[in-house]
């Protein structure tokens, strides 16, 4: 087959747009400067230290982690059971509850964050941790709705509906027989939401309170008030951290488990 | 009162559209049912009802004396083999077997034996560690059969499940099916739009239209004496005369052509039918049950040509063997023998 020299040219000049700046930024956190600059005038790996170093990345970096964690687990518990009540019912009015479930991702975040700041924080007066667990388990359930969704409809419902008249209950058949059936759309359900909810900035912002701040906020505060690589340090540790991640799901359950 | 009896089942989705209307059906004790019909008909929904996936607004439905109707699925007992095998992707082929039976309490030895006992009779002790994805649709045919009848069912549901296999297939599988079914002595409903496959291995047939049963008796029957003139058309019978009484088994075409029927008038509002290989050329000297007619379209089906023969009393369809062909505008006379001849409700 003769290959398509144009297609050839544009797939490199569209991975060199997306890979170039990620390289200009791994260069940059080795620079030896206070400052952010390109190229490097001396090699130093002091940044990588001072992120080590910095409290309030340590603490927001584990928040994050807490949050982005409880608040996908509480989506995949409300969001897989919606999805298995969507897929096999025929109730009129489907294709509404489906868009009301997915609502969110068209809702600017800021809106969601104030919206849920106004009502949670000021109204109701609930503690900051557990309005971000809310507000996180709202950006991250409609994920998890249309991922877990998707793989659900293309689940043949009659091999439910065997297991019943092979003597198993409803309750069980769906543990035994839906389940194992459906969990490459929930790994990557699990893992969509997981980094919706890590990178989330919008809706943390105004959920965040006095000594509760997620990892992107801080470091966008941190940002504010120096210019310096420790900023390039940490996104050359997060995109390391996701090579290792992206490598163990490929090895566990495979890449294109989470492309399905 | 019969094994298997549903009475007067009514089945709707939401109000405009009714599924069953007033279905009843009584199937005796390993006896080999099948519901035959268009799509759409209600055959599978029926099938759906007996297997408790469907609950009917009205009517009740017993097994053995027991009223079954409000009987939850998984408390019937009952072997279901699905179109699509609806086997459990993620279990192997013991596993897939013995699913019904470990939701028993039963000893493991126990399941071993059972499992692999029926595994022998369906030909696939060597499959044991297979999954569905690893094997034919005939294979995986083979184990949704032995998944449904390792539970010693009450009754066996098959829905359609010869349509997805390669027509050779099909009929080896049917034969299986049967000398399976007549082995275990085991009480069966099958679902099915193809005659041929639902004449050639039932007990008794069941053709459906509109959500009732049209006609109820044995497939010998049915093929030769269908009731009315859907379950004619729907098993082969293509031509239909418009008929009146003038007498004791004599009949009249409008055109005046008089026929003799060996059949009983069934109905104020009834037709002549034949099959198109039944119809043949008529004796010097025949004056009932003759036609005229002009040749018309001829087509080519193998053992035969069909031709389209235009009568007084409308368009025929003839098939007529290969020794002697017939042009297009030639003048022949067809003769409609009176035990071939049947008549059929409206």
């Amino acid at each position: 087959m003769r290959k398509n020299k144009m297609l050839t040219a544009f797939a490199v000049l569209v991975f060199a747009f997306l890979m170039i700046p990620l390289l200009i930024i791994t260069v940059t956190a080795f620079g030896g400067g206070s400052a952010i600059t390109f190229p490097i005038d001396s090699f130093s790996l002091k940044w990588f230290g001072n992120v080590f170093a910095l409290k309030s990345f340590r603490r927001s970096f584990l928040t994050s982690l807490e949050v982005a964690f409880l608040a996908t687990l509480i989506a995949l518990l409300v969001g897989v059971p919606a999805a298995y009540a969507l897929a096999r019912s025929n109730i009129r009015g489907k294709q509404m509850l489906k868009s009301i479930f997915l609502s969110p991702t068209i809702v600017p975040g800021i809106v969601i964050g104030f919206i849920l700041y106004q009502f949670l924080i000021l109204t109701l007066r609930i503690p900051v941790f557990a309005s971000l667990l809310a507000g996180h388990f709202m950006v991250t359930l409609p994920y998890v709705i249309r991922v877990v969704g998707s793989s659900m409809e293309q689940f043949d419902f009659s091999v439910e509906e065997a297991a019943w008249s092979l003597g198993c209950p409803k309750g069980a058949a769906f543990f035994k027989v839906v389940l194992p059936n459906v969990t490459s759309g929930i790994s990557s359900a699990f893992m969509l939401a997981f980094i919706n909810s890590f990178n989330n900035i919008p809706v943390s912002m105004f959920l965040s309170g006095p000594g509760i701040s997620t990892f992107p906020s801080t470091l966008m505060n941190y940002i504010e008030y120096n210019y310096d690589p420790t900023v390039s340090a940490v996104s050359v540790l997060l995109m390391a951290a996701t090579v290792v991640i992206m490598v163990i799901v490929d090895r566990t359950l495979g890449i294109a488990a989470l492309a399905k | 009162m019969a094994f298997m009896t549903l009475d007067q089942i009514d089945v709707s989705y939401d109000k405009k559209k009714q599924i069953l209307k007033g279905l009843s059906l009584d199937v005796e004790k390993g006896e080999l049912v099948s519901l035959l019909g268009p799509s759409g008909c209600g055959k599978s929904t029926t099938l759906r009802v007996v297997a408790g996936f469907i609950d009917p607004q009205n009517g009740s439905f017993t097994l053995d004396g027991e009223d079954m109707t409000r009987v939850p699925v998984h408390k019937r007992n009952f072997g279901i083999v699905f179109q699509s095998y609806a086997l459990f992707p993620h279990l192997s082929v013991f596993d897939n077997v013995a699913f019904g039976l470990r939701t028993r309490k039963i000893g493991k030895e126990v399941i071993e034996k059972k499992v692999m006992e029926i595994l022998e009779v369906c030909g696939l002790t060597e499959f044991r560690d297979r999954f569905p994805k690893q094997m034919s649709g005939g294979q995986r045919q083979r184990v949704a059969l032995a998944r449904a009848l390792v539970i010693e069912p009450k009754l066996l549901l098959l829905d359609e499940p010869l349509s997805n296999l390669d027509a050779k297939l099909r009929v080896s599988m049917r034969v299986e099916i049967k000398r399976l079914q007549k082995k275990l002595g085991i009480t069966t409903l099958f679902v099915t739009h193809d005659q041929e496959e639902c004449f050639s291995i039932s007990d008794k047939v069941a053709v459906m239209n509109g959500g009732v049963i049209e006609q109820y008796d044995t497939p010998e029957h049915i093929y030769s004496k269908p009731a009315t003139e859907f379950v004619a058309r729907f098993i082969g019978f293509e031509n239909f005369l418009t008929l009146q009484h003038v007498g004791e088994s004599r009949y009249q075409a409008p055109d005046g052509s008089r026929f003799l029927v060996d059949m009983e008038c069934p109905a104020d509002d009834f037709a002549g039918t034949i099959r198109p290989d039944d119809i043949r050329l008529a004796q010097n000297g025949q004056t009932e049950n003759v036609l005229d007619g002009t040749v018309g379209v001829r087509t080519f089906l193998g053992k035969s040509y069909q031709y389209e023969v235009n009568t007084a009393a409308g368009v025929l369809r003839v098939n007529m063997n290969t020794s002697h062909e017939f042009s297009e505008g030639e003048n022949i006379r067809l003769y409609l023998p009176s035990e071939k001849l049947v008549l059929v409700r409206r």
